[in-house]
């Protein structure tokens, strides 16, 4: 029983939080927020060499064989720092579907790449019902032996504008399929939508589009649950680091700024909504590494299931109480561009809607509890 | 980041949850009488008119005791059990697991380290071992009527006469007095001195001359705490802990006590269960609701909130168990605690609509016994002792996050 790092965890975390000071800065950024395609191909690289994309990866397909506990240590920092990029799509809807239910021969292909940079991937789930459920998957899968062809409108699909691949999932007589579809082809067609985070998010068009079959036939809902799972907590790192780096920010601001003669950080009503933060933001830091323990840890499937619905419900909510307070104690300056607190304020959403906002979590709570 | 047990705390879970199966006596297994915090529990057992009640809580008392386990965080050579912070937590996890009364009170938590840090071995040889017999139990005086929050700015007057103190003044809010053999006390014995720095800490007898006690009867029409009175109170100097004009400092001592505030979790959990299974019987769906979709989804919240309870219970212990003392961690378990327990009693009351304001444990129309509405009403008090949540949240954010002092 203990809930701090391990040292190889701090060790982590330390070269990630130096690393991204220094090469993630608030103007890379800002910069990436205008950027066509939304990363930086050097940083890509860099990260790369950091091991991180590989951070997964066992090591026999070039990878550092790390577990899912330690990514999430990693992806905590990822948030501090807003690392903008389509990290989170290549590693959590690509290696990971990859990892559970690839087979050697495409493991084999298609992890090492991935390790190495050279591959950027991404999971097309979500349509136009914008469910997260498996009556969401409605775009049509035919499979023909080794091959699955697409046709349908898959949404909110992060990164597709520069990835390489893309899992889909679609919809054969047989149930949700999935498959390993090019980008590069034909049948794809990719625009782009304008975001409240300014990320890439993208509505995919597919018509025929060709693949590889990933899992069999009809096997896709079942295999992607503990996809899903990862991606989920994944979203809930990301939404702890960045709620810390916004409840920092805020409290340096309420010590510095002067009004009535005094710093505003001594007035009882913004202490309180600080001390309020904190509690939210460990509050989200716990329930979310509890998730990510019982993944790694593989404890029973009922308990990390709960524990992974527990976490997207509360840290929804709890991290959006937060940049709301970063935002109030920020007065005017808050609203403006040129600060960075509402970097944090519009990032938080995107996240929250992510795999399943609080409410879609709440009720498999309540399900589960048998309410 | 680990949540489970390491094979030592296995062992030791092991070792606690056998101990409580063959000891712990029939009366307490319902779970009904133990924990009932309105009425006082065990201590109201200890000191009942009937023999049988006083017969099991001494005989439940005495099983404990052999192992040292009346008091199992202090050290062995005060009769404890020496158990380190985690034990301590497993202990007190397993104990609020069975939801097992813990004999003790204030005497085994508060006087005891007080006692055993700061204490004469004189004082030590005469109290302790009272303590874990069961033989004295002990009451708080420290809250005045003009002396809550801000508590260093008490009044109550110790002035020297030879080598006694005389006590005049006044405590409020004594939980427990009219069940206490003795009282500890913070008293004024220099009103120059800035506050916090004219106070003694002493022991009294409760029965002394000039010492009164007037139930003060809580909202909930039950007698839990109490006015005390003192008239000329002469209590020997000796009675004084620590230093004189120490007092404040010795108040605060802190043992090596696990201070994670598990057992509230806990117990919340358990509850929880409850409701899931008497919502399965023919009387349970009798009294639910038909509209409860909302009140569903909020106790959907209530666990999860209870789930992120229980994490900050496991990270106090964890800093406890590095070595290290919890800051601002401490106090945000004991606000969000609190606050997640009137949430809870608010919700699961809600479940029952109308049947909710039914106060009578034995009415028929009373689900659940009227445990929810008793809670609701029992939960109130608990944002306000023990540091209130806005001194929490004070405490958090000038201590912890470094907000400059209003
Ligand atoms: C059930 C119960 C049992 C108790 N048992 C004991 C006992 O056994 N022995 C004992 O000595 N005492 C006991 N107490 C007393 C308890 O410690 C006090 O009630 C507590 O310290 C608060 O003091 P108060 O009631 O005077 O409220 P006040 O201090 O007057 O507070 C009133 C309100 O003002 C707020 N407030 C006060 N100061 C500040 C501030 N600086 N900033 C913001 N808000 C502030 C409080 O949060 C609260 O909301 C008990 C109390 C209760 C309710």
């Amino acid at each position: 029983m203990d809930l701090g790092l391990t040292e190889t965890q701090e060790l982590l975390k330390n070269a990630a939080r130096e690393f991204l000071e220094n090469e993630c800065p608030e103007q890379h950024v800002r910069d990436m927020e205008e950027d066509e395609k939304g990363y930086s191909p050097v940083l890509w690289q860099q990260m790369a060499e950091q091991g991180w994309q590989g951070l997964l990866i066992p090591e026999a397909h070039g990878g550092a064989g790390f577990d899912f506990l330690d990514l999430s240590v990693l992806l905590e920092e990822f948030g501090r720092a807003l690392v903008p990029g389509p990290f989170m799509s290549t590693v959590l809807g690509g290696a990971v579907p990859l990892m559970e239910i690839g087979s050697d021969a495409q493991q084999a292909e298609f992890l090492p790449k991935i390790a190495s940079g050279d591959l950027i991937f991404t999971l097309a789930l979500t349509e136009p019902s914008a469910r997260f459920d498996e009556s969401g998957v409605q775009a049509k899968a035919t499979v023909s032996g080794n091959e699955v062809t697409f046709d349908g409108t898959k949404l909110f699909v992060s990164d597709a504008n520069v990835a390489d691949y893309m899992i889909v999932a679609g919809r054969s007589a047989k149930g949700v399929t999935l498959g390993i579809v090019a980008t590069q082809q034909a049948g794809v067609t990719i625009n782009q939508l304008q975001t409240i985070a300014r990320d890439k998010q993208c509505e995919v068009v597919l018509k025929g589009a060709k693949g590889q079959l990933l899992g069999t036939d009809g096997g896709g809902w079942a295999a992607l649950q503990p996809v899903l799972q990862k991606y989920t907590v994944a979203e809930c790192a990301y939404m702890v680091g960045l709620s810390q780096m916004d409840f920092e920010i805020a409290v340096d601001y309420a010590k510095e700024r002067v009004q009535f003669g005094r710093p505003i950080g001594s007035f009882q009503a913004i202490q309180h909504k600080c001390a309020d933060m904190v509690t939210d933001v460990d509050g989200s830091r716990f329930i979310m590494y509890k998730a990510a323990w019982a993944i790694s840890s593989g404890q029973p499937a009922a308990d990390t299931q709960i524990a992974v619905n527990m976490a997207k419900a509360w840290c929804s909510e709890a991290t959006r109480r937060v940049v709301a307070h970063g935002q109030q104690i920020h007065g005017g300056i808050g609203f403006t561009k040129d600060y960075k607190i509402q970097l944090f304020f519009r990032r938080q959403k995107r996240a929250e809607l992510a795999f399943g906002d609080s409410d879609f979590h709440r009720e498999a709570v309540a399900q589960q509890l048998g309410l | 980041m680990d949540w489970s047990d390491s094979p030592e705390q296995a062992n030791f879970r092991k070792e606690v949850r056998a101990f409580i199966q063959k000891e712990l006596p029939e009366r307490y297994r319902s779970g009904e009488d133990s924990g009932e915090e309105l009425s006082g529990g065990w201590q109201a057992d200890r000191k009942s008119e009937d023999p049988t009640k006083r017969d099991v809580a001494m005989a439940w008392a005495d099983s404990l005791a052999k192992r040292g386990w009346i008091a199992p965080a202090w050290p062995k050579e005060y009769g404890g059990a020496g158990l380190t912070t985690i034990e301590q937590f497993i202990y007190n996890q397993e104990m609020a697991e069975a939801a097992a009364p813990m004999p003790g009170g204030m005497g085994v938590s508060m006087l005891g380290p007080t006692l055993i840090v700061h204490g004469t071995d004189e004082q030590k040889a005469e109290h302790l071992p009272k303590i874990l017999s069961g033989e004295v139990a002990w009451a708080q005086g420290y809250s005045e009527p003009g002396a809550g929050s801000d508590l260093a700015s008490l009044q109550t007057r110790a002035v020297r006469d030879g080598d006694e103190y005389v006590i005049n003044g006044q405590k409020i809010w004594t939980s427990g007095g009219h069940l206490a053999d003795w009282l500890f006390a913070l008293v004024r014995t220099d009103a120059e001195a800035p506050k916090h720095r004219g106070i003694s800490f002493v022991m009294m007898d409760i029965k002394s001359q000039g010492l009164s006690l007037r139930p003060l009867i809580n909202m909930g029409w039950k007698h839990h705490f109490n006015e005390t009175f003192f008239e000329d109170v002469r209590i020997p100097v000796k009675n004084r802990i620590g230093e004189e004009n120490r007092g404040w400092y010795v108040g605060m001592t802190l043992l090596d006590f696990e201070r994670s505030g598990i057992a509230g979790a806990i117990s919340y959990k358990r509850g929880q269960g409850q409701i899931k299974k008497f919502l399965n019987t023919d009387e349970g769906k009798s009294f639910k609701r038909v509209d409860a979709n909302m009140v569903r989804l909020e106790l959907a919240d209530r666990a999860i909130e209870t789930e992120v309870l229980f994490n900050f219970a496991f990270r106090i212990v964890s800093i406890q168990n590095r070595g290290m003392v919890p800051n601002y961690e401490a106090s945000v378990n004991k606000m969000f605690g609190s606050e997640v327990h009137q949430r809870l009693a608010r919700s699961e009351t809600k479940l029952w609509g109308l049947y909710g304001n039914v106060w009578d444990p034995k009415s028929k129309y009373a689900p659940m016994g009227a445990q929810h509405v008793q809670d609701y009403v029992g939960s109130v008090p608990h944002t306000i002792f023990s540091g209130s949540s806005e001194i929490q949240r004070n405490v958090i954010a000038t201590r912890g996050l470094g907000l400059p002092r209003g």
